[in-house]
């Protein structure tokens, strides 16, 4: 079984990475841009097939460890059975 | 006063806290590997020094955070042992949640390697009885990660209970954006937990105790180390 944890930033930190990534893309001309907020991507294969308990480990790992809660929030998503691993390259 | 130094792969500064602690203290810190789930028998005074554990992968100190030693860290500060966290040891800090808050990206993005000065806001603690209170001190620092944060709250209680230890000022002790080089919040250089015996800091006072790099500044820190357990003896 498949699954992301997305980590992204809580509204009001400041994101110094973020901004400069703005500024990157500002100054290569990619025009209509407003904003950018840097987060964090994690593709997670989970042992057995049992989604419900899968979510509770993944839960688990990012509180414990991929995010901090201090500063970050995250999203738990499953990948359906059946989907490709990674979205397909265009 | 009997130290143990704490080394992490990817800790840089080890051997300069060794040398401060030995210089000061006339005794050899124990060197204890990360791996180890034992601190030696008898340590007063467990030091998270600088570096760049594990790479900084995910964030700083995030993984560090998890060492089997960590544990032995977590109960000696729990029976109110001394515990003190300089740069990458501070952000280790913070993701083992032995202090409060957490070091982000400098507001500049750009990594500082550099002298600042350090106000001392209070000498009636292990780690400032060298210094008096309001003292202004010299210290190098040397981050990409320093800009402290917290919620709103904690940033509250931390000033209420008088445990922000160094602030980033001018020479005079004056709080100024422009001296707070990382963006800080409320120019934190340095935070105590509740019970005070545990302590992070961004600058290096190690690096700052012999005339031969032109500043003692930080030797305070030290001195003021051993004469707590020198009493406490």
């Amino acid at each position: 079984m498949k699954a992301r944890v997305t980590v992204t930033l809580k509204n009001g930190v400041l994101d110094p990475q973020g901004k400069a990534i703005e500024g990157a893309l500002k100054s290569l001309g990619v025009a209509g841009i407003a904003s950018v907020r840097q987060g964090k991507v994690f593709d997670i294969e989970l042992e057995g097939g049992d989604a419900a308990r899968a979510e509770t480990t993944l839960r688990e790992a990012a509180e414990k460890l991929l995010a901090n809660t201090v500063i970050e929030n995250f999203r738990v998503e499953m990948t359906p059975a059946g989907a490709p691993a990674e979205p397909a390259a265009s | 006063m009997k130290a143990a130094v704490v080394v992490f792969p990817g800790s840089n500064r080890e051997r300069d806290m060794a040398h401060a602690l030995r210089l000061v203290s006339g005794r050899e810190p124990a060197m204890v590997w990360h791996g180890e789930r034992d601190l030696p028998a008898g340590t007063d005074l467990v030091v998270l020094p600088g570096g760049f554990s594990y790479g900084d992968y995910l964030r700083c100190g995030a993984i560090a955070a998890h060492a089997p030693i960590m544990e032995a860290v977590r109960i000696h500060a729990r029976k109110g042992g001394l515990v003190m966290g300089v740069c990458n040891g501070f952000q280790i800090l913070c993701e083992a949640e032995l202090l409060p808050g957490i070091l982000l990206r400098n507001a500049s993005v750009k990594f500082l390697c550099r002298d600042v000065h350090l106000k001392i806001e209070r000498s009636d603690t292990p780690f400032t009885r060298g210094y008096n209170a309001g003292q202004v001190i010299r210290v190098p620092v040397a981050h990409g990660e320093g800009n402290y944060f917290a919620s709103e709250g904690t940033i509250g209680r931390l000033e209420a209970e008088g445990r922000v230890l160094f602030r980033y000022t001018d020479a005079e002790g004056k709080r100024d954006p422009k001296w707070n080089v990382n963006g800080a919040t409320n120019a934190i250089a340095g935070v105590l937990n509740e019970k005070l015996n545990v302590l992070g800091l961004m600058p290096h006072p190690e690096n700052h105790v012999e005339n031969a790099v032109g500043c003692t500044d930080g030797r305070g820190l030290f001195a003021g180390l051993v004469a707590h357990f020198a009493q406490a003896a």
